[in-house]
């Protein structure tokens, strides 16, 4: 055991921290500017790192494993990085996952109202309120039809303009699909059976923790920058101890965070489908809570300024809560761990 | 990046596995019952015997000289096999290693690594708790010895240890982080009186106190230089603070292990509270699983001890505090037996934000030495 970043993997994250810190949003307004988007999503396409999940050639692996995944994912949250990554990512493991061939233009997935768990079209159309998420750009998502022994591929087209930029996550925008929209078949090899749907999940937990521990580490970091400047009572606030230990906590619920996440990442490659979903819920569940906690401390740490549109800190919680939600939340990733562990109808968890 | 095995790891474990077999003594949970404290020491002495304790240290003072990942294993495995955890003493080993001269290191380090020799940290008094460094235990030189009057408490496995790590003022005249220094203390001696004290879920063989009258320790037992005290107490807490230190991943794991299994063979006793509090202590025992596979993978890059101790410590304490509530939580489901397992298992967890360190002090320490946040 050496769970260290490899050289090739402590490279890639540098080449993601140099992205991310050229071009992501450095304060609320830059959301608007368009020129500095476009910018950072080419220097993304360039990178490759949407394709990281696409089979190597066809019928066979990932180009990368789902650490190097996690690795950009990490960067891209802690930047705030208004750039498509997740919902390509899991759009490219679905196609692989089905002996689907990759698609040229961009594409995402389409999940539940809620969010848990994946769009299911069943007697041929989807139900309402099912969302195509972190969907800039793409002209379709794709869901699931369900077949006998599984399921198959389909994928639904978005509107071409999904209007204004709103929503939970002011940086990945979902878009609705339209009620009733018919799903176009994707011809794939195989059938998708319950282990891929479970390594897929856990593909897509082990993100989103890696997006959390991102997104915490930039709040934090945003945090004790204010608290070192702003003065009260002829002090900066970060020499007083409430505000301190309110800073000491978020980092220590990040760095646990940091430690599930890398072994869900590790697991969804090195481990059966059935234990990388356990791994996956052990740190979704940990990383959610403790994501909302650290992003409400930034705002509470900000005071006033905190609660006003320009600052940057309810652009992190913003991300943290779609992170939270993406494939189930606290409540069913402990269901999760229960069933893991054999004890079964903990449904009153969800 | 890699969490698994390498060959050499999994031979390792395989022969862990088959000897924990036939070799698990089958203690209660180590804070519950004065039954194990009375085990541990053999169990320590098996381990080491069977070469599974003491892995990373030099072979100079008894160790293995391999690299620190394999403690996790040992932490996996006994959890696996309900086993009790290692024995929690590598901070000393670690403090002794840093400041000891290469005679002290030999005279002392191989019977606390093999468990022949049973020792005690005297650090904290009643007047010096989270201010550790206003201590007033007096150590003066008379000759080639020194002669010591003091009160320590909080002194683990003090009734049972045959050596004191001591710390103590050597000269009242410098500053108080100046003049303090360690000694390594005979404890058999008629200056020396113990005192065991009785902890809230009732044990007593953890915890005394110890009071010095004239107690003599000689020169040659002082461990590094004189007014080194301060810095020895620092390498020593800091290392304290580190779960991968302490092997308690593996009491957690035992735990956690065995509240599951109850709440398995009777699903429908238990509400949804109650196993909510299940549910996030095999969270909470797992994160401290992989955290501390993190961390002893960095000492591949011989990083160890500094700040990061206090982000450790205030995990374990976290993981430790929501086993406690689990065990809590299915206690209550069963209330009017007589077995308070699981409540003493409760209580005994309130102790880890304070021993060690209190939670207090190490987000102190985070705020300051880790986030660089401005001193008041």
């Amino acid at each position: 055991m050496d769970v260290r970043l490899s050289p090739e993997q402590r490279a890639l994250r540098d080449s993601a921290i140099q992205v991310v810190d050229r071009l992501a949003p450095a304060a609320v307004r830059d959301l608007d500017d368009a020129e500095r988007t476009a910018k950072l999503d080419a220097a993304v396409e360039a990178s490759g790192w949407r394709e990281l999940r696409s089979a190597s050639s066809p019928g066979l692996g990932p180009l990368a494993s789902a650490v190097e995944a996690a690795i950009v994912a990490e960067e891209l949250g802690r930047g705030l990085a208004d750039v498509a990554f997740l919902g390509p990512t899991l759009a490219a493991e679905l196609r692989r996952l089905a002996g689907a061939p990759p698609t040229a233009s961009r594409e995402t997935v389409a999940l539940a109202p809620d969010l848990s768990a994946p769009a299911c079209a069943t007697g041929g159309g989807l139900g309402p309120g099912a969302v195509a998420v972190d969907a800039r750009d793409s002209g379709a998502a794709l869901v699931l039809v369900p077949l006998a022994g599984g399921h198959a591929l389909a994928g639904v087209a978005l509107p071409v303009a999904p209007g204004p930029a709103g929503g939970m996550d002011l940086t990945r925008p979902g878009v609705p699909v339209a009620r009733g929209a018919t799903p176009v078949g994707v011809a794939g090899e195989r059938t998708l059976g319950p282990a891929d749907l479970q390594a897929w999940t856990a593909l897509g937990l082990g993100l989103a923790c890696a997006d959390l521990v991102g997104t915490m580490a930039g709040a934090i970091r945003l945090a004790c920058d204010y608290a070192g400047s702003r003065r009260q009572f002829g002090a900066a606030i970060g020499s007083f101890q409430a505000v301190q230990h309110l800073l000491a906590d978020a980092y220590v619920a990040m760095e646990g965070s940091r430690s599930v996440a890398l072994y869900a990442a590790w697991a969804v490659d090195a481990l059966p489908a059935a234990e990388a979903l356990a791994a996956a819920a052990v740190a979704k569940a940990y990383c959610a809570r403790a994501a909302r906690t650290v992003c409400e401390a930034a705002i509470q740490v900000h005071g006033g300024i905190g609660n006003t549109w320009d600052c940057l800190a309810h652009v992190y919680l913003r991300r943290a809560l779609l992170s939270i939600d993406l494939l189930g939340g606290v409540g069913p990733s402990l269901a999760r761990v229960l069933e893991h562990h054999g004890i079964g109808g903990s449904d009153g968890l969800r | 990046m890699d969490f698994a095995d390498s060959p050499a790891e999994a031979d390792f474990r395989r022969r862990l596995r088959g000897w924990l077999h036939d070799n698990n003594p089958g203690l209660p949970a180590s804070s519950t019952s004065d039954e194990y404290w009375a085990g541990q020491a053999p169990w320590h002495r098996a381990l080491y015997d069977a070469g599974f304790f003491g892995l990373s240290w030099p072979k100079e003072v008894g160790g293995r000289e391999l690299p620190a990942v394999y403690d996790v294993i040992v932490d996996e495995e006994l959890a696996r096999a309900g086993a009790p955890p290692r024995p929690s003493l590598g901070y000393l080993v670690q403090g002794i290693l840093r400041h000891g001269s290469d005679d002290v290191r030999r005279r002392f380090l191989p019977g606390i690594v093999d468990g022949r020799e049973r020792w005690c940290q005297g650090f904290s008094e009643p007047d010096a708790g989270s201010d550790l460094a206003s201590l007033t235990t007096r150590a003066a030189p008379a000759g080639d010895e020194y002669v010591v009057h003091g009160h320590k408490v909080w002194t683990s496995y003090s009734d049972a240890a045959d050596w004191c790590l001591l710390l103590a003022r050597t000269d009242p005249d410098a500053p108080k982080h100046r003049g303090l220094s360690a000694f390594a203390v005979p404890m058999p001696q008629p200056g020396i009186e113990q005192r065991p004290l009785r902890m809230i879920n009732g044990i007593t063989k953890e915890f005394g106190e110890v009071l010095f009258d004239g107690a003599r320790v000689p020169a040659a037992n002082m461990i590094g230089e004189p007014g080194e005290g301060w810095a020895l107490a620092m390498t020593v807490v800091s290392h304290e603070r580190e779960p991968g230190e302490l092997g308690y991943v593996a009491r957690y794991a035992k735990v956690v292990n065995e509240l599951a299994g109850t709440v398995r063979e009777e699903p429908g006793r238990f509400g949804t509270e109650q196993v909510r509090d299940l549910a996030w202590a095999m969270v909470e025992a797992e994160m401290l699983r992989l955290h501390v596979c993190r961390r002893l993978s960095d000492r591949l890059d011989g990083r160890s001890g500094g700040p990061e101790g206090s982000v450790d410590k205030l995990l374990m304490t976290e993981a430790e505090q929501a086993v406690g509530h689990a065990a809590l939580a299915l206690d209550g489901a069963g209330r009017g037996g007589g077995d308070d397992t699981w409540l003493n298992v409760y209580l005994y967890s309130r102790a880890q934000s304070v021993m060690g360190g209190t939670s207090q002090i190490q987000r102190n320490l985070v705020a300051g030495r880790v986030l660089g946040l401005p001193s008041s």
